[in-house]
């Protein structure tokens, strides 16, 4: 056997080029295609003026170009002007609530990963009891939908008096999610004994060897989940619009549906709206870019939904 | 529940080690018997501080609250199955399960599909990573940006789908602003949001079987279609399953795309039950009636992920 084959090798299957290949190719071309459609005319249609959108609607580059409704969005334009070009006049504070998104999405993500990880920790490396019945209580907090705990948590917000505070939109999720803490759990359960022991020798403490070693070590499963905390809660709509009622607290996402539904006479103003979701999205497109090779190649490990 | 359980770690500390990191007396204690105790509780106390005050005491409280009537402003006060019996007779109530109920089928329909098809696309043609990270990018825009940016492009007069398809000799239509369309309209709206990401959660599972299997059957001669039925379905059954349960919880919790799109119109067409939740405490004041609206998502959900996983087994596999 070994004879033969050192003079004839196995020949890799060849791939040949066949019809069903190139339908499958094709497939995949309108897949592309129909993701990234709606991006691209977000950009043409913010970067038309409303008149011309009425006119000339199927048109594939923009019409009759102009920066107006990003100027409207961003707030820097004229109401005069604004309502002249369709929009609204009633203007986007865009940078507070900018503001206000990173600020909410960046406090629930540090502290979030921050305090699940020290959790994670002591249910994978430390020794105590009752370790295992709380890790089930946690656990079976994976079970409670988002939607049961938002009336109650509302309530809660309320009565300790922070509701329209940014502190009140992060305050939920501040602490911890049964998921993050499972995530990490996972991971550090797979490090291996020899590299605490290791340390240990070394006459390291355990407080130590957590932030000194095993967290750094974390550092990938810890970044991926960091991105997609950030863009969880970036995107978050439903309870910041239960919580936040004017500017002072108004995230992103809220001011665009208030946007939206600030129809002024004439129609909505796409191409203000169109420019204002750009704006919006334009963050997490940068972050994902950034990150984009490692949240790829590790998003199956997540299993996050 | 299979835990690694550390081995005595009974090491003799530092001193200097010691007051660096805790204080004596927790690290004294520590020693004596009880493993790592004082020092895992201060590790664990800010996640038990969440998990008890935003997780475990709402849930508690809203069971509590479904129980009560309760408009924010007097305390709650105790009506036994008031809002349970008028839950039961409210039209609205079941018109709007139907609805969800008919958004989860067609949305998890379309969604598993076509992301079973990507996911099989990715992993048989290319393993190329830039077109997992296309195929991902509609997941980073929120269902606010996804609701409105299709509103645009199905618009009836303007919309980009309505030219094409009238440009192609089909009537327009008004796929926002009629009963019938909404509701499979705003289902294909959060399919495209989503259906990269549930792929790429599929394209992991898929990536766990061994290429030699397919290798070996095409030297055998089976074709594509052949492998896809006998390899990668079966291989693939517990990540689908736990794909699925995840999907379908998800999915019933609609809200954001119906908000910044129909607004639960038109004519309650698309009056999912997370929209009419909603309506009945902000905008109607009823805390407790809408707490037990809740409790029933909460029971239909559990009760989904039950019989999922008892139907596929799923239990034996890591949820990881």
């Amino acid at each position: 056997m070994a004879a033969v084959t050192t003079t004839t090798r196995v020949r890799p299957i060849r791939r040949r080029p066949s019809l069903g290949r190139a339908a499958a190719w094709t497939v995949m071309a309108a897949i592309v295609l129909i993701t990234l459609l709606p991006f691209y005319w977000i950009l043409r249609t913010a970067l038309s003026s409303n008149a011309a959108l009425t006119a000339d609607p199927g048109n594939p580059l923009p019409v009759d170009f102009t920066g107006g409704g990003f100027a409207r969005a961003l707030g820097v334009q004229s109401t005069k002007e604004a309502i002249a070009q369709g929009g609204s006049g009633g203007g986007l504070k865009f940078w507070r609530y900018l503001l206000n998104s990173v600020i909410v999405s960046t406090l629930i993500t540090v502290c979030q990963i921050f305090f699940s990880s020290m959790a994670a920790y002591a249910f994978a490396r430390l020794r105590w009891r009752g370790r295992d019945k709380v890790f089930g209580l946690f656990l079976a907090g994976l079970m409670v939908p988002a939607i049961f705990t938002l009336l109650p948590n509302f309530v809660l917000i309320k009565q300790l008096g922070l509701v329209d505070t940014l502190l009140g939109i992060a305050l939920p999720t501040m602490f911890m999610t049964p998921f993050a803490v499972f995530f990490l759990r996972q991971f550090f359960m797979n490090v291996p004994r020899e590299v605490e022991e290791a340390a240990l020798l070394d006459g390291a403490g355990k407080v130590r060897i957590f932030f000194r070693v095993l967290l750094p070590m974390a550092s990938t499963p810890v970044l991926t989940l960091a991105v997609l905390t950030y863009i969880t809660s970036w995107n978050d709509y439903f309870w910041p619009l239960m919580v936040s009622y004017s500017d002072s607290s108004r995230v992103l996402t809220v001011a665009l549906a208030v946007f939206r539904a600030q129809t002024p006479q004439t129609g909505t103003d796409w191409s203000g709206l169109m420019a204002a979701t750009l704006i919006a999205a334009l963050p997490m497109l940068v972050l994902f870019g950034l990150f984009a090779r490692r949240i790829v190649g590790s998003i199956g490990f997540t299993g996050i939904k | 529940m299979t835990v690694a359980s550390s081995p005595p770690s009974r090491l003799p500390l530092r001193g200097a080690e010691r007051a660096q990191t805790e204080p004596k007396s927790r690290r004294a204690r520590a020693r004596e018997g009880q493993g790592d105790g004082p020092l895992a509780a201060l590790f664990i106390a800010p996640a038990m501080l969440g998990f008890l005050v935003f997780l475990l005491w709402p849930t508690l409280r809203g069971i509590y609250l479904s129980f009560t009537r309760f408009n924010l402003l007097t305390p709650a006060r105790w009506v036994g199955l008031d809002n349970y019996t008028r839950m039961v007779n409210d039209p609205i109530f079941w018109d709007s399960l139907k609805v969800t109920v008919e958004y989860v089928f067609i949305n998890i329909g379309v969604q598993t599909v076509s992301a079973l098809a990507i996911a099989v696309l990715l992993q048989r043609l290319t393993q190329s990573a830039v077109l997992r990270g296309i195929v991902l990018t509609p997941y980073l825009m929120s269902n606010v940006v996804a609701g409105i940016v299709w509103l645009w492009m199905l618009d009836t007069q303007l919309g980009i789908g309505n030219e094409i398809l009238q440009g192609l000799g089909f009537d327009r239509i008004p796929f926002l602003a009629d009963e019938t369309w909404a509701i499979p309209t705003i289902a294909l709206i959060n399919v495209w949001r989503h259906v990269g990401y549930t792929a790429l959660l599929l394209f992991a599972g898929l990536q766990a079987i061994p290429n030699d299997m397919y290798e070996a059957a095409k030297v055998d001669g089976a074709s594509e279609w052949r492998m896809f039925w006998r390899i990668t379905m079966p291989l693939l059954r517990p990540v689908l399953a736990v794909v699925l349960i995840m999907t379908v919880i998800g999915s019933f919790q609609v809200f954001d795309t119906v908000a910044v799109t129909t607004a639960g119109g038109p004519a309650n067409a698309t009056n999912v039950l997370q929209y009419y939740i909603y309506g009945s405490a902000f905008g109607r004041f009823q805390f407790g009636y809408a707490s037990a609206m809740s409790v029933a998502l909460l029971v239909v959900l559990s009760a989904i992920t039950f019989v999922q996983y008892r139907l596929t087994q799923a239990g034996h596999t890591d949820l990881g």
